[in-house]
């Protein structure tokens, strides 16, 4: 089959590659209808996730059709013929941590659990194309893809819905939705959000559809801000106006309630030198984080809000505000998403027309076009916010 | 040379027991035994695979035994790595759970399957034990030892880093790694 790899730094080649096989009872194979490229494959692309190696197939937003299930999947779980969305973390549906519904801390999905563990503490769920330290998984944008444990992890889709209405239940609506979900919205919440990519915008409308009195879009890009905008929330861009005094401006002097950073560990920052420093230590390996987002929405949330980190952090980081953090009483929350929490009740949310995923896509390309995607993506040209591609 | 370890299996103590007291199920888990055979009700014949050294095979008895409890055993005869071994499982807070304590005591001898031995552990002996209990609680709670494209040889995937890159495997390498 062809499929997307890693080649390198910076580098990704679609590639000839053998078809994915049942290697353990309870897997299925896939072949996958639609896939997409997410903010995070950059931070694989550019090598600042270790344990990326030549030939790695990428991509962990994928669905399509069963063509084959292994022995242990239960005919009343999936049969081949399903419509499926399968959740990037990978979950084993047994361990402690699923059974508690954090599913992207699955206990038993990474088999290479002894190396995340040294990175992390303790170790995290097998990830589609997400590096060795998630397990080594050959991701989704590929023509097939291998899904274990499918008969606890896809969500079947039974209705009609299109690909493109469906597909970002895979990883980035519910990444969004929890973002917003652990900020505990009340209905006089401002709620701010750091990063108008597909992330960001898909917290900005769970914000709003959790109930927000006012959402806020923290970025640069024009583009990016103007669809902000378009669906109804209110842009800040942190290049042409001073974010802090702009956030006080629009919630009477208060700061936002809540603050979402949806950047992670390779933003931007308005002011040179602080860049500078951040972006030098990361390139040396001294740091692995240019954490500016997050420390902007820390300084920036009044005090008791709650700071929700869904933008993705992979190691150590500088300059934590940590005196802003605990002097003012914030609160911070995190978490890879666990999505399988989230798949049913967003599809239906999305049945309803309460949200509507298609909204961020701007490009459509075929598989073969894939290096192209991850340059118009990472160097955000051409207006692009979201590539779908189809193998 | 003492290893100790531990994990917690979302299964009651007597059944995590159970699977470990089935000595030949030790096996399917632990990475350096090719084999472990039922020879008694308290006596058992061990396999250990090349990294310990060629054909290195040794009986051991099991010397205490509570059910669901706790499983004691050591080496007899004349074992090249005379060795011993406890485990505990203990009932975890959650009322749930089962915490498995393991102790592993090996004596290692000079000469070339003491080298072997020694090799084989290396610098992060702790690390063998620990990848072992997690292949025990996966084989417990999801039926089996969980494969990737990077890691696709369960449990001979140790030290299999930098591992063969994700992306799925051919026909020939698929039966190249059926191979034992």
């Amino acid at each position: 089959m062809r499929a997307n790899t890693w080649a390198g730094r910076n580098k990704v080649e679609v590639r000839d590659v053998p078809d994915p096989k049942i290697l353990n009872k309870r897997d299925a194979i896939v072949r996958i209808t639609s896939t997409a490229i997410c903010g995070s494959d950059l931070h694989l692309l550019d090598g600042y996730v270790p344990t990326m190696q030549d030939g790695d197939v990428m991509g962990h937003e994928f669905m399509g059709e069963v063509i084959e299930v292994g022995p242990g999947v239960a005919a009343d779980t999936l049969r081949v013929g399903d419509r499926v969305v399968v959740p990037f973390p990978i979950a084993c549906g047994a361990c402690a941590a699923c059974a508690a519904e954090l599913y992207s801390c699955c206990e038993n999905s990474n088999p290479n659990a002894g190396i995340a563990e040294k990175m992390f503490g303790h170790p995290v769920a097998g990830i589609y194309g997400y590096s060795h330290l998630t397990g080594g998984f050959a991701g989704g944008q590929a023509q097939y893809a291998r899904v274990p444990f499918a008969d606890v992890n896809p969500l079947k889709i039974e209705s009609d819905l299109a690909d493109e209405q469906v597909l970002f239940l895979s990883d980035i609506l519910p990444t969004g939705y929890m973002g917003a979900e652990m900020c505990d919205i009340q209905p006089s919440d401002v709620v701010a959000v750091w990063g108008a990519g597909p992330v960001g915008q898909f917290a900005m409308d769970s914000a709003r559809v959790l109930g927000a009195a006012k959402v806020i879009a923290v970025d640069k890009e024009p583009y990016r801000l103007r669809m902000a905008e378009q669906a109804g929330h209110i842009p800040v861009n942190f290049d042409e106006v001073d974010v802090r005094s702009r956030l006080l401006e629009l919630t009477g002097g208060r700061g936002p309630d809540k603050c979402i950073d949806a950047v992670g560990m390779e933003a931007t920052h308005g002011s040179a030198h602080i860049a500078a420093y951040d972006r030098i230590k990361q390139a040396v390996r001294a740091e692995t984080e240019r954490p500016h987002a997050l420390r902007q929405a820390i300084m920036s949330c009044r005090s008791g809000g709650v700071v929700s980190v869904i933008g993705v952090y992979g190691g150590l980081l500088d300059k934590f505000p940590a005196g802003a953090w605990m002097n003012r009483s914030l609160t911070l929350r995190t978490g890879q998403c666990h999505v399988q929490r989230y798949m049913g009740p967003l599809l239906q949310r999305i049945e309803r027309g309460e949200i509507d995923p298609t909204r961020i896509i701007t490009h459509w390309l075929p598989l073969a076009a894939a290096p192209h995607g991850y340059d118009i993506f990472k160097n955000k040209e051409d207006n692009c916010e979201k590539i779908v591609l189809k193998p | 040379m003492e290893l100790t370890a531990a994990t917690t299996v979302r299964k009651p103590a007597t059944e995590v027991y159970a699977f470990w007291r089935d000595l030949e199920n030790l096996a399917t888990f632990m990475t350096h035994l090719e084999q472990v055979r039922v020879t008694g009700e308290r006596t058992s014949h061990w396999v250990a695979g090349a990294p310990f050294g060629e054909d290195v095979e040794w009986d051991a008895e099991i010397v205490d035994e509570v059910p669901g409890g706790r499983i004691a055993w050591r080496s007899i005869g004349n074992a090249d790595v005379p060795n011993a071994g406890t485990v505990r499982f203990v009932p975890a807070p959650d009322g749930v759970s089962t915490e498995v304590h393991v102790v592993l005591v090996y004596d290692i001898p000079g000469g070339a399957v003491g080298k072997a031995v020694a090799k084989y552990f290396g610098e992060e002996p702790h690390q063998q034990l620990d990848d072992d209990l997690r292949r025990f609680k996966q084989v417990l709670e999801t039926g089996e030892v969980v494969r990737s494209d990077g890691a696709p040889w369960g449990k001979r995937a140790r030290k299999e880093f930098p591992q063969r890159p994700a992306q799925p495997l051919s026909d020939a390498e698929l039966a190249k790694g059926a191979e034992p």
